[in-house]
C-alpha cells in the first residue's frame, strides 16, 4: 500500500486524505474504462441479436439507427450545461463576494440565500422556475420571450450559483489573513485588495471545486427532460417508445450511461490533477 | 387546531393565498403521507448506502486485484453518470426484464415496486460516493495500529470492524454528513417513477387545488428544513463522537 502524501511513523492520526485517491487508476485506465464500457454495449447488443427473430432487425442497427437523433439531444444537454455554468458562476461570484463584504446586512442576507439555495433540492428549483417565470417578459415595447428550455436553464443556474458563492468565499477565506493586513496597511483599497491580492490568489485554488461542480452540474442536465424539455433522455424514452422492443431498453439506457460517463469522467480525473497541482503546502 | 384552520380559509378568502393543506383535511393528509413517503425512503436509503459504503472501503483494501478493480469500476460508473438517467436505467430497463409476479388479485405485476426501485438505484449512487469517504477515513488510520491489531492476533476482518472502522468514522464523518444531504435532495428524482413522495403529491396538490405558487414555497420551505434538521443531529452526532485531541 502506498503511504498517504503526509505520512509518519508516528501512531498518530492522519488528517483525512482527499476523498478520490488518483495513484489507484493509472492514465491508461481511462481508455481501458471507456473501452470496457463499449464492450458492454456491445455484448448486450450481440446477445440481443442472438436472440431476436431473422426478421426483425438487429438489436444494433436500431441502436445504430437512433443514436444520431440520441446524440443530438446529448449535444443540447451540454449547451444547456455550459449556458448554466456561464450564469450560475457570474451570478455565485457576486453572491460569493458579497458574504465577504463588510456590510453586516449583505453579509447575513447573501449567507441566507447560498444556504436556501444550496439546500433545496435541484427538481424542485427547477419546477418552481418553470412554473413561476413568466412565459415572456415585456420591457416598455419589446416582448422578449422566455422559452421553456431557457427557463429550464435559470432553474439550473439557481443551485449552481449558491455552490459556486460556497466556492468563491471559501477560496477568499483561504488567503491569509496577515495578506489582508498587509494590504491594508500599505494603503490599497478594499476593491484593489479583493482584485489585486486576493483574487488572483484563490483562481487557481478555486478551478478544480469549480470543475467538479460542472460535471455535477452535467449529471443534472437529465432533470430538465421531466419539465418537459426535449432532450437526450426524453429522445431515448421517445425512441424506445416509437420501438416498443424490451430487449432494446437496457442497450439503450446503457449508451446513454456510457456517453455521459465518457463525457464526465476525463472532468473528474483532470480535476483530481489539478487539485494535486494546485494543494496548499504546508 | 379549529383556529388555524380558519385563520387559514381567512387568508384565502381575504389575501387568495390558498395554502389548502392546512385547512383541507383530504389534502393535508395527502401531504403528510408525502412528507412520510420522503423521510422513509431517505432513511432506508441512508442506511442502505452507508451499508454499502463500509462494505466497499473493506473490499477496496482487499489483497485480490478482481475485487479491487470491481469496486473503482463500480464507484467511477456511478460517480461520473447521472441519478436520473441511473434511476430510468433500474425501473424500466432492469424492472422491465423481470419475470411478472401474480397479486392477490390474478394481474400480472412487475415483483419489485417503484418505490424498492428508487431505494435500490439512489443507495447505489449514495453508496458509491460513501466507499470513497470511508476509504479516505481508512487511510487516515495509521498503519502502526493496524500492526498492533495484527500483531494482538486480530483477523484482517475482525481489525476493521473492532479498530479500524470506529476511528475512520469518526474522522470521515464530516464528508458523509454532505453526502447524505445530497442523498436526501437526490430523493426528489424518484418522482420520475411515479413514487409519492413530497415533490409527487405536491404537484398532484396544486394540479387539484391550482396553488402552484403557495404549494411551491411550502415545497421548497419543507425540504430547508428536513435537510437542516438532518444537518444539526449529525452535527450533534459529529460532537458526541468527537475524538479528544483530534481535530479535522
Amino acid at each position: 500500500m502506498r503511504a498517504p502524501p503526509n505520512s509518519t511513523d508516528l501512531p498518530v492520526l492522519l488528517p483525512m486524505a482527499r476523498p478520490v485517491r488518483a495513484s489507484e487508476i493509472g492514465k491508461v485506465e481511462l481508455g481501458r474504462a471507456g473501452l470496457w464500457a463499449m464492450l458492454v454495449v456491445a455484448a448486450i447488443g450481440l446477445i440481443g441479436e442472438a436472440r431476436a427473430a431473422p426478421s426483425d432487425p438487429g438489436l444494433l442497427a436500431l441502436l445504430w439507427k437512433w443514436a444520431p437523433l440520441i446524440f443530438q439531444g446529448f449535444l443540447f444537454n451540454l449547451l444547456v450545461s455550459f449556458l448554466s455554468m456561464a450564469i450560475g458562476t457570474a451570478a455565485g461570484a457576486v453572491l460569493g463576494l458579497a458574504q465577504v463584504s463588510l456590510l453586516p446586512q449583505v453579509r447575513q442576507a447573501s449567507w441566507f440565500a447560498t444556504q436556501f439555495f444550496r439546500n433545496a433540492p435541484w427538481l424542485v428549483l427547477l419546477f418552481y422556475c418553470m412554473f413561476l417565470l413568466p412565459f415572456e417578459i415585456r420591457l416598455f415595447d419589446y416582448v422578449i420571450p422566455l422559452p421553456a428550455w431557457f427557463k429550464a436553464t435559470i432553474g439550473l443556474a439557481l443551485p449552481v450559483m449558491a455552490n459556486m458563492a460556497e466556492i468563491v468565499r471559501g477560496g477568499v477565506q483561504s488567503v491569509p489573513a496577515a495578506q489582508l493586513e498587509s494590504a491594508e496597511a500599505l494603503a490599497f483599497t478594499r476593491r484593489q485588495i479583493l482584485w489585486q491580492i486576493i483574487l488572483p490568489q484563490c483562481v487557481t485554488r478555486m478551478t478544480p471545486p469549480w470543475m467538479n461542480l460542472y460535471a455535477i452540474l452535467t449529471m443534472a442536465t437529465p432533470l430538465i427532460s421531466i419539465v418537459g424539455v426535449q432532450e437526450s433522455m426524453s429522445l431515448t424514452r421517445a425512441a424506445l417508445n416509437a420501438e416498443g422492443r424490451i430487449e432494446l431498453l437496457v442497450p439503450m439506457y446503457l449508451m446513454l450511461l456510457v456517453w455521459f460517463f465518457l463525457y464526465c469522467y476525463p472532468i473528474a480525473r483532470w480535476t483530481i490533477r489539478l487539485e494535486r497541482r494546485f494543494a496548499v503546502k504546508i | 387546531m379549529e383556529a388555524i384552520a380558519d385563520w387559514f380559509k381567512w387568508l384565502n378568502d381575504a389575501h387568495r393565498i390558498n395554502l389548502s393543506i392546512f385547512y383541507d383535511a383530504f389534502d393535508r393528509g395527502k401531504f403528510l403521507g408525502g412528507l412520510l413517503t420522503t423521510l422513509k425512503l431517505s432513511a432506508i436509503c441512508l442506511v442502505t448506502s452507508v451499508a454499502i459504503g463500509v462494505v466497499g472501503a473493506w473490499l477496496q483494501g482487499s489483497r485480490f486485484t478482481f475485487a479491487r478493480r470491481i469496486m473503482q469500476g463500480y464507484i467511477q460508473f456511478f460517480r461520473n453518470t447521472p441519478p436520473l438517467v441511473q434511476l430510468y436505467f433500474f425501473y424500466f430497463a432492469i424492472g422491465n426484464l423481470l419475470p411478472r409476479v401474480t397479486d392477490a388479485y390474478g394481474q400480472a405485476v412487475p415483483p419489485v415496486s417503484n418505490f424498492a426501485w428508487a431505494i435500490v438505484s439512489f443507495s447505489f449512487f449514495a453508496g458509491a460516493f460513501n466507499v470513497e469517504i470511508f476509504r479516505a477515513g481508512v487511510e487516515a488510520v495509521p498503519r502502526a495500529t493496524v500492526e498492533a491489531a495484527e500483531a494482538l492476533g486480530y483477523s484482517r476482518l475482525k481489525a476493521y470492524i473492532h479498530v479500524v472502522l470506529p476511528l475512520a468514522f469518526r474522522i470521515s464523518l464530516p464528508a458523509l454528513n454532505n453526502n447524505l444531504v445530497n442523498l436526501i435532495k437526490t430523493t426528489t428524482l424518484a418522482y420520475a417513477i411515479g413514487v409519492p413522495e413530497l415533490l409527487y403529491v405536491s404537484a398532484q396538490i396544486w394540479s387539484d387545488v391550482l396553488n402552484v405558487r403557495e404549494m411551491m414555497n411550502v415545497l421548497l420551505v419543507a425540504y430547508v428544513a428536513i435537510v437542516g434538521v438532518l444537518v444539526m443531529a449529525m452535527n450533534r452526532w459529529e460532537r458526541a463522537m468527537r475524538m479528544p485531541g483530534y481535530s479535522v
